[in-house]
């Protein structure tokens, strides 16, 4: 259903990045963008009457794996999971299977059934960048953008061991416009390129990336400094090291307080750990949350976990073979030439497992104890700590104490009286929710026109009513306990045109993909090219994605 | 006279972007680069425009495109299969044809690397990209396949030969063994020959397995290869600083089957606790490896799924092409760039001949011959441009150095979803 | 399958050969591709011990059919194996039978080799 004008009336607006937060307020939107209400044609226009309910920017999700090669590896790996979570063509639409793995086409529908309509996609190579936008053009209904990694690029590192910055920079913005990417990505900067050379890793900023003689640290900070000289509307986008480990949190302290430009932290839950007087696998939130919040060029998202099935897949090769050896289960390794590498491992999350309580705890602890809801964002490094469907699992734990009680409770004794999450009585508002899921998020990812809906705004609306919080069977099999609030949105508009009512998606609507394109000296292709011609098994003139696979874009300008 | 750099060879895994063609003013072209068989597959398509054909008689495209419509429209259990030769554009636009008509689509993995991708679900797989390869490996393993033959500039381009940034000497960086049922000239190419005795790669996979995880062994021999010679094998590969495997029907067709590529898979992966390594499936057509990623981000599943029933289930063993075809399980056929009739058994191929049959295909394919309606797209990679994924998964744009005269693949199947949809 | 006078009791793979291929792009239903798949390949000595002359006609016979054709040698092959090209012709010797995974077996089936 389409209108060139549509109002939204009467809903108790939650817009904080306009200072509004709950106040009856009327949002007109007109040929896709928020007007102000004064300026709205009325004349033919759809009215929603949304009194009595609570009306929002669209979710933004700035890090999730929702398409391209490592993502389609790890749905092809576990056919058994997609058997009990399909999408019947008899819905309308195409069909789809998977659970933590949907299908592009599912992805898209669950996401806009949630109330988000922006996603980032949060780690691809340049060299398959090809692969994730076909699959984006599969899925429906979300704008999005895709962030590059590059801090295991042997280009660079070539760049960092001369001292050649300039050129370094201009690789980047060449690189971001080849890939038609978003932001630069970080994963475990020259541990990857360690396990590819020597099997080895990195384990503090300051070890030697073997053959090279550079060191994480001087990779980070060259990142750090490129992305805020070529004004990237994102900063620098860290996995960083020793994740999962007792090691972790110490690196990174390390990396907040010498962050030398805009650092953001991703799926900090896995990065928190240390050890405890006992020598016990242990959190150091109190102290993450004291340097981001000291910090105000830091920002983190969670990536909280979720009990019950989820599949591990990121760039970190090293991290991933080691999670297949402990696990014992099928692993997937890829090595990407030049670039970069990574892994797949499916696990399962389950409560009585301790160090799996203390992830559940960690992640919440951070959400709890950081106190700018500006700078923290809600995520869980779909489908690495869970599904992205869960979010409104996470939202009611932070929301509602009693309900984050009640799970802590089944949790291991141990677990418990080890951690203060029990003594924690904060619940977010719902305006701090709105804030963590959209708001904060859209202004991190330097999206000026998401995450709010002020004048100029997407029309990127989403609307739920109260009593509805809670009222549809969770997506997965064993809900167990599963309480959620914002799951069942009454009503998503996306660009002002209806993608969902009464929590279904229905229509073919299309988002457009969000790229940057930094201006580069034009001289640097000759060496590039070079490189190419040596390192690479594909020619320098076939690797840029060409325009026909971004049918629908939007170019977001650098500062 | 026009000249094109960096075209993109389509016939097989390998994908070669380095090809240069030039188009003289008389309409011929000169091939540069390519090997034999890329260079037949380029060279002897002729883009002239093709009429389809009903029943074996020319008609209009109209006339072809509603009596294939109406095939499908009618079929109760319509087999889609095929797809490995042509572009992930009109393979998406295939399963979305499947998906609205409840069809069974396989595609050529499941005579081919079918069993590799049930190894994969099985046991996962450590893989890396061609160029990881080129620029580390100084070890290289070749299990059940032949690349001289196969994927001719493999050794040149890719493994045995180049120069690497990490193995700047190239071929004298790199020691390389091959493991086959007979010798071939890939055999002759490389460092050791190992004769395995057919049908006991498995057997042998275990001992290497067993010898890397530092078991000692007591038989003499293991499927025809002795015990010293197995010995070494595991030796060398557990001191190399980057081995790279790769592998193809012999494991894949032989007893066993996805058993033997599990087991070469673990055999990898019990490497990687000694140093790196990485297995890569020589995949033999241009974009079976698309065709693979195409049909899992739509459905969840590599091949052998059925939409019959609205959601995808997938079915190797069920659904796949030849077993629907041998209990007569299929009553309609859409073949797309693929040719069964050369490829499959005999007795799933007189089942084919006997039930309406489609066949989307530039080339004038043996499945062509009696099939029920017959389209002739343009070929991806000489006169439509389009996208196909190498052996490793790295997608690359075609180039097209003839002019057009006839549909896309993606544009019949456009048609036929316009016509199913009426 | 006992064996006749002459006859061998071989294990059959098929494969790809370079002219195989080379009769795919000049086209399937030409005769070069129909003569590059109809040949069947033996290591030398197997004529020998067979009695016949390489060139002979070979008459393979395999559970699901059989088929005659020329006879080529390849002293890379071991004893007992006979090498077809995959295609039509060798096709008529591989059952449909897959085992489940969906991949009939075109390699090891057992076949009985006699001249013609």
């Amino acid at each position: 259903m389409s209108a060139k004008t549509v109002g939204i009336i009467g809903g108790r607006l939650y817009d904080p990045a306009n200072g509004i937060e709950g106040e009856v307020r009327d949002v007109w939107i007109r040929d896709g963008s928020v007007v102000a209400p004064d300026e709205a044609d009325r004349n033919g226009a759809m009215i929603i009457d949304a009194a009595g309910m609570n009306v929002m920017p669209g979710g933004v999700d700035l890090h999730s794996h929702i398409a391209g090669a490592k993502v389609n590896h790890g749905r092809k790996m576990c056919p058994e999971e997609h058997a009990a979570h399909k999408r019947s063509r008899l819905e309308g639409g195409r069909s789809g299977a998977g659970f933590t793995v949907p299908t592009p086409y599912m992805t898209g529908c669950m996401y806009a059934e949630m109330g988000y309509t922006t996603v980032m996609e949060a780690a691809c190579a340049p060299l398959v960048a090809r692969h994730s936008h076909e699959e984006l053009e599969d899925m429906p209904f979300l704008d999005r953008g895709m962030l590059i990694t590059m801090g295991n690029n042997e280009f660079l590192f070539d760049c960092i061991a001369k001292g050649e910055m300039e050129l370094a920079r201009d690789f980047i913005a060449w690189t971001l416009k080849a890939a038609r990417g978003y932001g630069i990505k970080v994963v475990n900067p020259g541990g990857v390129e360690n396990w590819k050379s020597s099997r080895s890793n990195v384990g503090s900023w300051d070890q030697d990336v073997y053959g090279f003689g550079i060191t994480p640290g001087k990779i980070l900070e060259t990142l750090t400094w490129a992305a805020d000289s070529l004004g990237l509307p994102h900063g620098v986008h860290l996995h960083g090291l020793n994740l999962g480990t007792t090691e972790s949190a110490e690196h990174t302290l390390r990396s907040v307080r010498e962050a030398s430009g805009r650092l953001h932290l991703t799926h900090l839950q896995f990065m928190s750990y240390g050890k405890d007087k006992k020598g016990r696998f242990a959190n150091r939130t109190q102290e993450l949350a004291d340097a981001v919040n000291a910090n105000s060029n830091v920002t983190f998202d969670v990536g909280q976990i979720v009990f019950g099935p989820a599949t591990t897949m990121t760039s970190d090769g090293p991290f991933q073979y080691n999670l297949g050896r402990m696990t014992g289960h099928k692993w997937f390794g890829g090595d990407e030439e030049n670039e970069t590498g990574g892994g797949i491992v499916p696990i399962r999350y389950s409560r009585k497992n301790k160090v799996n309580a203390l992830q559940w705890v960690t992640g919440l602890e951070l959400f709890l104890l950081a106190k700018d809801p500006w700078r923290v964002f809600l995520t869980t490094d779909h489908p690495n700590a869970g599904p992205f469907f869960c979010y409104p699992q996470v939202i009611n734990l932070l929301m509602d104490r009693s309900y984050r009680m009640e799970v802590l409770e089944t949790l291991p004794e141990s677990v418990r009286k080890r951690t203060i999450l029990g003594e924690i009585k904060r619940e977010y508002s719902l305006g701090e929710i709105v804030t963590i899921t959209r708001a904060a998020p859209a202004r991190v990812l330097g999206l000026v026109k998401k995450g709010h809906l002020g004048p100029g705004a997407d029309g990127d609306v989403a609307i739920f009513h109260p009593a509805d919080d809670g009222c549809r069977q969770p997506k997965c099999r064993s809900a167990n306990g599963c309480k959620r609030k914002m799951d069942f949105p009454r009503w998503v508009i996306k660009g002002g045109e209806i993608i969902v009512k009464n929590g279904k998606a229905a229509g073919e609507i299309h988002g457009k993909t969000l790229h940057v394109a930094p201006p580069f000296d034009a001289s640097v292709e000759k060496v590039i090219r070079e490189h190419f011609g040596k390192y690479y098994t594909v020619s320098f003139d076939n690797y840029p994605v060409q325009d026909c696979y971004l049918p629908s874009k939007e170019e977001v300008p650098c500062r | 006279m026009k000249n094109m750099d960096s075209v993109v060879c389509t016939f097989c895994g390998c994908l070669c972007d380095d090809i240069k063609v030039s188009s003289k003013d008389d309409g011929t072209i000169e091939i540069k680069g390519a090997c034999a068989n890329g260079k037949g597959h380029m060279e002897e398509y002729d883009p002239s425009p093709v009429s389809p054909a009903f029943r074996g008689e020319p008609v209009s495209w109209d006339k072809a495109i509603g009596e294939a419509a109406s095939i499908l429209k009618n079929a109760r259990s319509p087999l889609f299969y095929g797809l490995s030769s042509t572009a992930s554009e009109a393979q998406r636009k295939c399963v979305a044809l499947g998906d609205r008509i409840g069809a069974v689509i396989d595609t050529t993995s499941s005579v081919c690397h079918g069993p590799t991708g049930i190894a994969m679900q099985t046991f996962g797989e450590p893989t890396c990209s061609l160029g990881e390869a080129m620029n580390r490996a100084d070890f290289l393993l070749f299990w059940g396949c032949n690349p001289m033959i196969a994927h001719s500039r493999h050794f040149t381009r890719y493994s045995l030969m180049p120069k690497g940034r990490f193995v700047p000497e190239g071929r004298k960086g790199r020691r390389a063994v091959l493991v086959d049922v007979r010798e071939t000239p890939s055999a002759k190419a490389v460092d050791r020959f190992l004769r395995v005795k057919q049908g006991c790669d498995y057997e042998v996979l275990s001992a290497l397995r067993a010898l890397v995880q530092g078991k000692s062994m007591e038989a003499a021999e293991v499927g025809g290869i002795s015990r010293e010679e197995l010995v070494s094998l595991a030796e060398e590969m557990k001191g190399c600083r980057y081995g790279v495997a790769f592998f193809g029907m012999g494991l894949t067709m032989t007893s066993g089957k996805d058993l033997n590529v599990g087991q070469y898979f673990n055999l990898v992966r019990d490497l990687n606790a000694h140093t790196r390594f990485s297995v890569i499936a020589m995949r033999g057509h241009g974009n079976v490896a698309g065709a693979d990623a195409v049909l899992t981000w739509q459905t969840g599943y590599p091949f052998a799924v059925s939409l019959a029933g609205g959601v995808p289930v997938y079915g190797p063993g069920e659904f796949t092409a030849v077993d629907m075809l041998a209990r007569h399980e299929a009553d309609a056929a859409l073949i797309v760039a693929s040719d069964p009739k050369a490829h499959f058994p005999a007795e799933a191929v007189a089942w084919l001949d006997a039930i309406p049959h489609i066949v989307v295909d530039p080339a004038f394919p043996l499945t062509a011959r009696g099939a029920t309606v017959y389209l002739p797209g343009a070929q991806y990679g000489v006169d439509a441009e389009g996208t196909y994924y190498r052996m490793d998964g790295v997608p690359v744009r075609t180039r097209a150095f003839r002019e057009r005269h006839r549909p896309t693949d993606e544009e019949i199947f456009d048609r036929l979803l316009e016509e199913v949809s009426r | 399958m006992a064996e006749k006078e002459n006859s061998r009791n071989c294990v059959l793979i098929t494969g790809r050969t370079q002219a195989q291929t080379k009769g795919m792009h000049l086209g399937k239903t030409g005769d070069f591709y129909a003569n590059a798949v109809s040949v069947a390949v033996m290591h030398p000595e197997m004529f020998k011990t067979m009695g016949v002359e390489v060139g002979c006609t070979l008459r393979l016979r395999s559970d699901s059919g059989e088929i005659s054709v020329r006879s080529e040698s390849d002293p890379g092959m071991p004893a007992d194996m006979v090498f077809v090209p995959m295609g039509p012709v060798a096709n008529r010797l591989v059952g449909p039978d897959t085992g489940g995974c969906g991949m009939p077996s075109f390699k090891g089936i057992r076949v009985e080799v006699t001249p013609e």
